[in-house]
C-alpha cells in the first residue's frame, strides 16, 4: 500500500488509479480513482457506481469539471515531473474558483523540498516519490512558517497583515 | 533603501536552515543530483567548469556600506578575493566551496541578503535604474515598486517551478535605462491624465537564442492593481507555456505563438477572477514602501564652481564628462565607478575595492550604493563640491577610467573561462579590444557607443542590443566571434544585424576598427554610431570587412 503524508500525519492509501485510458469496464470498485476523460464522459454511471475519485495530468484543465466537482471526494493532480509546476496553479484553481473542499493529493514525482509549495496552493494530501522518508517531509512542511503572499492557507498577503 | 523587519529576517532565516538540510541530505545520497539541480539553483548555486559559482541577490542594484563589508568579508573567507556584478545588478563568487555555501548564506542575512531565486525556472531578482530617485527624468520613483515585487515574488508558491525562469524590469524615467523591452514582462510608470499613478505593461521581451522586442498589452494598469496582474500573467505563462523543449519554454515564445492581442485577452480574462482580491494593493502598503525611500539629507551649500580644476586637470575634466550624471537635485551629481580598466574582467571587483568603495560611499554618498546592469557602480548623491577628492579616491582604487557610456564600457559574461554553458571565451576579447582602443581622445570622438560580449547564445552579455554585438560561437572545436551591428536596449530598442561570417579571436580587433572606420567616414556632424547605422544600413560595414584582399 502507498503511504502518503495527509494533513501532517501518515496515512495508507487503499484506492486504485485507473490508467488515462481506462473505460467504464475497468472500474472495479467505488474507491477507484478515474482519469479526468472517464469521468467527463461518464459522470451518471460512475455516480451511481459511488466512484468519488478523479485524477487530472498536469495538462489538462479543471474546466470540464465546474459543474461536478462538489460530488468528489478525492481530486488528485499529477505530477509527471517534480519541476512540471503547472499543478501548483491547479491547485489554487480548484480551491479558490471552484471552492474545492474535498481531498486535494498530489502524486507522480513530487519532492518533500515541494511540501510547503504543495500545502500553501491547497493541497492536503502528498504522495511523495519513492525512497522519501515521511517523517522528514512532514517537517519540510513548516520549512517556512511565513510567508509574504496570500494562497490558500493564508488569504491574506503579508501587508494586509503587517504589525 | 528598504530595511528588513522582523518577518523579512524570519523568512530568509528559515530559508538558510532550509538549504542547509537540503544540502546535507544532498551529502548523504538523499537527493539526487538532478533533483539537487533546481532546489540549488534556486538559491543561486552553480555547479560550474572549475569550481560552484553562488550568485547573490542585489535586489533592483541597491546595496548599502554595511553590506559592501561583508560582501568583501565574504570573498575574502570563502573565495579568492575578488566578486563579480552581473548584468542583472547582482554578484557573483567563482570559487566558493559548496560545503561553505549554507555558512554564506547565514553571513549574508546578517546584513539582509540572501541568494533567493537568482537562477531556476522561477521570478528572478527584480531589476531597476541605476538612477532612479535621482534622476532628472523621472517619472516616479521606481524602487517602491521594485521591493513590493520583490517581497510578492520571493517564495511565490504556485510560481517556483515555472516552465522558465522569469525575469521583471521597472521603469520609472522617461529614458528607459532597466532595457524594459527586452525582459520577460517590462513594467513602464506612468501618469495619466487624472493624475493617477500606473504602469504600461510589456510582455514576452527577452533575448537569449531567439531574441524578441516585449509587446504592450496594457496601456494603463492602475498601481494597486500591480500584483493581482502580475499573478494573472504568471499563471497565465505557467500553465500555458511549453515544457517539452527548453529553448521554446519562455513566456516570449507563448506571446508569439498566441499573439500578444490574444495573450492580452487571456491574462484579461484571468485578471477578471482576481482582480479586486486580497493580493489588491492597499494605499497604506504603498505609502510604508515609499517610506524607505524618501530623500536624503541634501544640503544647501553642495554646489561647486569646478572650471578652475577642470582647466587644471583634463583628467578631472574627461571623468566629469563621461562618469558624472546629473541629479535631479541642484547641487548634487551621480558618479559612476568604473569596473572597466584595461586588463580587469569588466564587472570584477576585490575584496579590498569593495572595502573601498563602502568607504567612499559613506564619506560621500549617505552609506549607499547601486550596481548597474552595465556592471558599474553609482554613487547616486554626491555634493559638487566633493567631486575633486571623490575622483582622486576613485582614481587610487582603479575606478575612475573615464569610458562610461564609451566603446570599452564593455558588457560581458565570464564566459568560457567560468561558464560551463559558453561556447567560447569572453573576457580575453574584451581585454583585447580594451588594448587596441586606449587613446581616450579616440573614445571620446566616437561617442555614446555600446559593445556588448556574450560565450553563446544564452546572451548574458545582451549582444543583441550593443550597439556592437559580439557572439561566441564553437565551429567543431574552435571558438570563433560572431559580430552584430545596431542593436539597442532603449526606449527605440532593437535587436541587432548579423554582419556576416564569423571571425577568429585574433581578428576581433581589427574587425571593430573596420567598423568603427566606416562609421567615423560616413557619419554626418555629431552624428553617434547607431543613428549613422541605422541611416546608412549594414551593407558598408559589410563591404569594408569582408571585401577581398586586392
Amino acid at each position: 500500500m502507498p503511504r502518503l503524508v495527509k494533513n501532517e500525519a501518515i496515512v495508507e492509501c487503499h484506492r486504485q488509479f485507473l490508467p488515462k485510458d481506462s473505460d467504464l469496464t475497468a472500474v472495479q470498485n467505488r474507491t477507484d480513482v478515474v482519469p479526468l476523460s472517464l469521468w467527463v464522459s461518464q459522470t451518471e454511471a460512475l455516480s451511481a457506481l459511488g466512484v468519488d475519485g478523479v485524477w487530472v495530468d498536469s495538462d489538462e484543465t479543471l474546466d470540464a469539471l465546474t459543474d461536478t466537482l462538489s460530488q468528489l471526494a478525492l481530486l488528485a493532480i499529477h505530477f509527471p515531473a517534480f519541476v512540471d509546476g503547472r499543478g501548483f496553479s491547479l491547485g489554487r484553481l480548484a480551491r479558490e474558483r471552484h471552492q474545492f473542499s474535498g481531498e486535494l493529493r498530489a502524486f507522480g514525482y513530487v519532492l518533500q523540498d515541494q511540501a510547503h509549495f504543495l500545502r500553501r496552493c491547497g493541497f492536503d494530501a502528498m504522495d511523495f516519490r519513492q525512497g522519501t522518508d515521511l517523517n522528514s517531509a512532514i517537517e519540510s512542511l513548516a520549512d517556512f512558517t511565513e510567508h509574504y503572499q496570500a494562497s490558500v492557507d493564508q488569504p491574506r498577503p503579508l501587508f494586509r497583515r503587517r504589525t | 533603501m528598504y530595511v528588513y523587519d522582523s518577518y523579512d529576517h524570519h523568512i530568509v532565516r528559515e530559508r538558510v536552515a532550509q538549504f542547509r538540510r537540503q544540502t546535507e541530505r544532498y551529502l548523504a545520497g538523499d537527493l539526487t543530483d538532478e533533483e539537487f539541480l533546481p532546489l540549488r539553483l534556486q538559491n543561486g548555486l552553480y555547479i560550474q567548469r572549475v569550481a560552484p559559482m553562488l550568485r547573490i541577490a542585489v535586489p533592483y542594484g541597491l546595496l548599502s556600506s554595511r553590506q559592501l563589508r561583508k560582501l568583501a568579508h565574504i570573498t575574502r573567507e570563502y573565495d579568492k578575493g575578488y566578486a563579480h556584478f552581473t548584468t542583472r545588478q547582482n554578484l557573483q563568487l567563482n570559487w566558493p566551496q559548496l560545503e561553505d555555501v549554507p555558512d554564506i548564506l547565514a553571513e549574508l542575512a546578517e546584513v539582509e541578503m540572501h541568494a533567493i531565486q537568482t537562477s531556476g525556472n522561477c521570478i528572478r531578482n527584480v531589476t531597476s535604474d541605476q538612477f532612479a530617485g535621482v534622476a532628472p527624468d523621472e517619472i516616479t520613483d521606481p524602487r517602491p515598486y521594485c521591493e513590493i515585487i520583490r517581497q510578492w515574488s520571493t517564495f511565490h508558491p504556485e510560481f517556483a517551478f515555472l516552465p522558465r525562469k522569469f525575469k521583471i524590469a521597472v521603469c520609472g524615467s522617461a529614458q528607459d535605462r532597466a532595457a524594459i523591452l527586452v525582459h520577460d514582462i517590462g513594467l513602464q510608470l506612468v501618469v495619466n491624465d487624472a493624475g493617477e499613478t500606473g504602469f504600461r505593461v510589456y510582455v514576452g521581451g527577452g533575448l537569449g537564442r531567439t531574441p524578441v522586442i516585449g509587446s504592450l498589452i496594457r496601456e494603463f494598469l492602475p498601481e494597486q492593481h500591480l500584483l493581482t496582474y502580475l499573478e494573472a500573467i504568471l499563471r497565465t505563462y505557467n500553465l500555458l507555456g511549453r515544457r517539452d523543449n527548453k529553448f521554446k519554454a519562455r513566456i516570449k515564445i507563448l506571446v508569439k505563438a498566441t499573439g500578444p492581442e490574444e495573450f492580452a485577452k487571456k491574462v484579461e480574462a484571468e485578471w477578471a477572477h482576481v482582480r479586486d482580491g486580497e493580493t489588491t494593493l492597499t494605499q497604506t502598503e504603498i505609502e510604508r514602501a515609499k517610506s524607505f525611500f524618501t530623500l536624503p539629507q541634501y544640503q544647501a551649500d553642495a554646489a561647486a564652481d569646478l572650471t578652475a580644476l577642470k582647466a587644471e586637470h583634463k583628467a578631472f575634466a574627461r571623468w566629469i564628462e563621461r562618469n558624472v550624471k546629473d541629479h535631479k537635485r541642484p547641487g548634487y551629481k551621480a558618479v559612476i565607478l568604473s569596473l572597466k580598466p584595461t586588463g580587469v574582467a569588466p564587472g570584477d571587483v576585490t575584496d579590498t575595492q569593495l572595502e573601498a568603495i563602502a568607504d567612499i560611499a559613506d564619506q560621500y554618498s549617505f552609506g549607499e550604493v547601486r550596481a548597474t546592469h552595465e556592471q558599474n557602480v553609482v554613487l547616486a548623491d554626491v555634493r559638487e563640491a566633493d567631486l575633486f577628492e571623490v575622483w582622486q579616491k576613485a582614481k587610487t582604487h582603479g575606478f575612475a577610467t573615464p569610458n562610461i557610456g564609451t566603446l570599452t564600457d564593455m558588457i560581458c559574461c565570464p564566459g568560457g573561462d567560468f561558464c560551463s554553458l559558453a561556447n567560447a571565451k569572453s573576457i580575453p576579447i574584451a581585454e583585447a579590444i580594451q588594448r587596441r582602443f586606449e587613446d581616450m581622445d579616440y573614445l571620446y570622438d566616437l561617442g555614446d557607443l555600446t559593445l556588448n560580449i556574450s560565450g553563446c547564445m544564452n546572451a548574458c552579455g545582451h549582444h543583441h542590443v550593443g550597439h556592437i554585438g559580439i557572439l561566441g560561437v564553437d565551429k567543431k572545436g574552435e571558438e570563433f566571434y560572431q559580430v552584430q551591428l545596431g542593436g539597442s536596449a532603449s526606449n527605440d530598442a532593437s535587436l541587432g544585424t548579423v554582419l556576416g561570417p564569423s571571425f577568429g579571436r585574433d581578428d576581433v580587433p581589427d574587425v571593430i576598427q573596420k567598423i568603427l572606420d566606416v562609421y567615423v567616414e560616413r557619419r554626418l556632424q555629431e552624428e553617434l554610431f547607431l543613428d549613422t547605422y541605422r541611416r546608412i544600413g549594414v551593407q558598408p560595414f559589410k563591404e569594408r570587412i569582408y571585401a577581398k584582399a586586392s
